[in-house]
């Protein structure tokens, strides 16, 4: 179910009726008897001295981003680590039971020298588990500084295909979509719809480059004809001024003029700089898709696809705020670990580490079917959600797409053409 | 039927013939809430018809009866509370507290409390049906699912589908005894007739694991393979064993098949193909049907026990999700 759906305020509802709950559950024990019955609220197991205690620590890069072009796309502050701290109440629920305690605390720095110095010396005291949310270049160094230390790094920020690929590591998982499984799931329903021509409209940024050639990769993969391709240049923050819609409204319409005839419109702006500007503006009235418009993400707000609308409210009654895929992606990182110690009843990190790489490992993550790591890269595999940004529109892989061993791996690098060799 | 029926006698012979050739000798009557359309749609299984539909509150899922099969216990999920309504007349009875999104109950053998998991909040709340009064909260592992008891009503067992977990409490003390690890995201939990066994399924786990209710730990662990279908697909739910614990019926979820299990030996006899997404099934009293609900088919599969066949398909509302068959 989903509340925030029926009622205008739902936290602060359900704060009230929970303050309720509370004061009739004080009353009632305070009165004690009904019918025979004594009103009772058993307590959690109690910790004991034998408690296995798993600290998890989570690494922010705080980066220069251009601000996006709407107001709706900031960052929220606690984005990410919230859904790490929602796996470490659902690992300790467990763990009440188990007598495993999950925790987790933030290293957050602008400097990459800070974070390897927080992370290695976390590390060295014993923490094997670190969540990060990191640029390419940070990771890999923080991959590099912890190679001889039993840990492993959770990458939950980079889509960036090179850590997948001829940058993999072995102390490095991805539960982020790597560019090339999001592109291929779009690739993917383009196809299905039968949507096959398609023109491409892509930004200056590094990012918008690496997704674009994604794109490319992806189309070819899945029998897309790449019509055309345009560059869009920007000043970088011009867009916000009071107004603008109105050159706006002219800019659009005379930039895709000259396309040729096309199915739609795909746009590659990771920076989220000008992506929402072409739908409903285009020459052409045909779709826009890519990184906005009709988007692949590995979490959706509104889905109650799976079981997900407790995992919803959980969510968004802790943060105060819906979840992002990074929250979702720190969310599976931690959850991750939290399965392999149910599973092994152990805390040490190597155990754990090598439980996660073995065939026993499975991850139950709301997307109806169970979660692995590919064992040739250690990227988490998963279902992708094609979406507007108010509903999913499907998931993929999509019907027909076929594969000897799972289907989830029609999205993104396979074993035979990777280019990891780490893990051989 | 003009050709043959020269007489009375002879038409009558006939037209008995064609009815016990092809339909069960009892009618009974099934329950199934439709999830998407906040109804319940009632079936004859004589006629295998949809004789009734009652309109209850929104999100109607886990459904049971009670006091002799003539009250009916909904838990509809998105207004927070059971609905009662009367299993013959279907008309609405009252509603009972349930703690906030009720999914599943279960029914103390001796007919009262109630033990409702709240799928939203981590606990099992217990509610005395007469009363309508909260008697305790069990604090549960995260998203409580299915429910069990004890034959002899000594445990209630509370499923976590994010815990991994069969919490078996005590219905005396209300507090939870023993916590059991099972397979990834746990439905139903089911007890065996003689109590000996507690049967778990674990939907993204793709098995089901038997528990010894004694002992209090896992003894079995059943999984299912079926020729064409991805593995991934195969996601067992709803579980429902014989009285005489020799049969057990596994509905498989998306791999659209329930499994027929020899009790005794743990192993898989035959796979039934049902309709789509199938969560939920129940005998008929004199267990000669088994009816699945098949949620993504919007319909009802009827399974002739004995054959191991399905041989008939009742269109029912949007995402029939739990049913209950009474013995009237």
């Amino acid at each position: 179910m989903n509340r925030a759906k029926q009622s205008g305020c739902p936290l602060s509802l359900r704060r009230l009726r929970e303050l309720i709950a509370m004061v009739l559950t004080f009353a009632f024990t305070s009165y004690a008897l009904f019918a025979g019955h004594t009103i009772a609220r058993a307590a959690p197991a109690e910790k004991g001295t034998d408690v296995i205690s798993i600290p998890i620590v989570y690494v922010k890069e705080q980066r220069k981003r251009l601000p996006p072009l709407s107001l709706l796309d900031y960052p929220p502050d606690n984005e990410g680590i919230a859904g790490a701290e929602l796996a470490i109440d659902d690992n300790n629920t467990t763990g009440r039971f188990l007598k495993q305690d999950f925790s987790v605390e933030m290293i957050s720095s602008p400097k990459r020298d800070e974070l390897i110095e927080g992370v290695v010396a976390k590390a060295k005291a014993g923490v094997g588990f670190f969540v990060v949310d990191v640029s390419a270049e940070t990771l890999l160094a923080l991959s590099d500084a912890l190679k001889d230390l039993p840990a492993v790094l959770f990458n939950a920020g980079a889509p960036d295909q090179n850590l997948r690929e001829s940058e993999c590591r072995t102390n490095v998982k991805h539960t982020a979509a790597s560019y090339a499984m999001l592109t291929d799931s779009l690739a993917q329903y383009l196809a299905w719809k039968q949507w096959r021509k398609i023109v491409l409209v892509s930004g200056p940024q590094p990012e918008d480059k690496l997704y674009a050639k994604s794109l490319k990769r992806s189309l070819k993969r899945f029998g897309l004809k790449l019509l055309a391709e345009k560059q869009f240049e920007y000043q970088p923050g011009s867009h916000r001024t009071d107004g603008g819609y109105e050159q706006v409204q002219k800019q659009i319409p005379t930039f895709t003029q000259g396309l040729p005839e096309y199915d739609v419109l795909l746009v590659a702006d990771e920076a989220h700089q000008f992506g929402d500007y072409f739908a409903y503006r285009t020459w052409n009235a045909r779709p826009v898709a890519g990184t906005h418009g009709l988007y692949a993400t590995t979490w959706h707000p509104a889905s109650e696809l799976w079981g997900a609308s407790q995992f919803q409210n959980r969510f968004n009654r802790k943060a105060g705020r819906h979840m992002k895929p990074l929250d979702y992606a720190a969310w599976m990182a931690v959850r991750s670990i939290g399965e392999a110690a149910t599973r092994t009843g152990s805390g040490d990190p190597k155990t754990l580490i090598e439980y996660m790489l073995s065939d026993n490992f499975e991850l139950a993550a709301f997307k109806g079917q169970k979660l692995t790591y590919r064992p040739w890269n250690a990227q988490l595999r998963q279902p992708i959600f094609m979406a507007t940004p108010k509903l999913h529109v499907t998931v993929s892989p999509q019907p027909g797409f076929l594969h000897r061993i799972t289907v989830l791996d029609t999205l993104g690098i396979d074993q035979p053409e990777t280019e990891c060799t780490a893990f051989n | 039927m003009k050709a043959v029926c020269q007489n009375a006698l002879t038409c009558l012979f006939v037209s008995f013939a064609l009815i016990t050739a092809t339909l069960p000798a009892h009618a009974f009557k099934a329950f199934v809430s439709n999830e998407k359309d906040n109804t319940i749609s009632v079936i004859d299984t004589k006629s295998m018809k949809v004789i009734h539909t009652i309109k209850v509150g929104q999100r109607p899922r886990g459904i049971l009866l009670a006091k002799d099969d003539t009250w009916l216990l909904i838990c509809t999920s998105d207004d927070n509370r059971i609905e009662v309504y009367d299993a013959k007349t279907y008309e609405f009875i009252k509603n009972l507290p349930s703690g906030p999104d009720p999914e599943l109950f279960a029914l103390h053998p001796s007919g009262n409390p109630l033990y409702i998991a709240n799928e939203d909040d981590n606990i099992v709340t217990v509610v005395n049906i007469d009363t309508g009064r909260i008697i305790a909260e069990v604090p549960v592992g995260v998203e409580p699912e299915g429910m069990g008891v004890s034959p002899d009503g000594r445990y209630v067992v509370n499923t976590s589908e994010t815990t991994n977990m069969a919490h078996f409490i005590d219905t005396k003390t209300n507090e939870t005894v023993a916590n059991i690890l099972v397979d990834n995201r746990p439905r139903v939990a089911q007890f065996t007739s003689d109590g000996k066994q507690l049967w778990v399924s674990a939907e993204i786990g793709g098995t089901v694991t038997i528990i010894d209710a004694d002992k209090k730990v896992p003894i079995h662990k059943i999984s299912f393979e079926i020729p064409g279908i991805n593995a991934d697909a195969i996601q067992p739910v709803g579980i429902r064993i014989n009285k005489a614990g020799t049969k057990a019926f596994v509905a498989l979820g998306p791999a659209n098949r329930i499994a027929v299990i020899d009790a005794k030996t743990f192993k898989v006899e035959k796979y039934i193909l049902v309709g789509q997404r199938v969560w939920n099934l129940a005998f008929t009293p004199d267990e000669k049907l088994i009816l699945t609900t098949n949620g993504t088919s919007n319909d009802v599969t009827v399974v002739d026990v004995k054959k191991k066949r399905a041989f008939k398909s009742i269109t029912v509302g949007r995402y029939p999700w739990g049913i209950v068959i009474a013995n009237h």
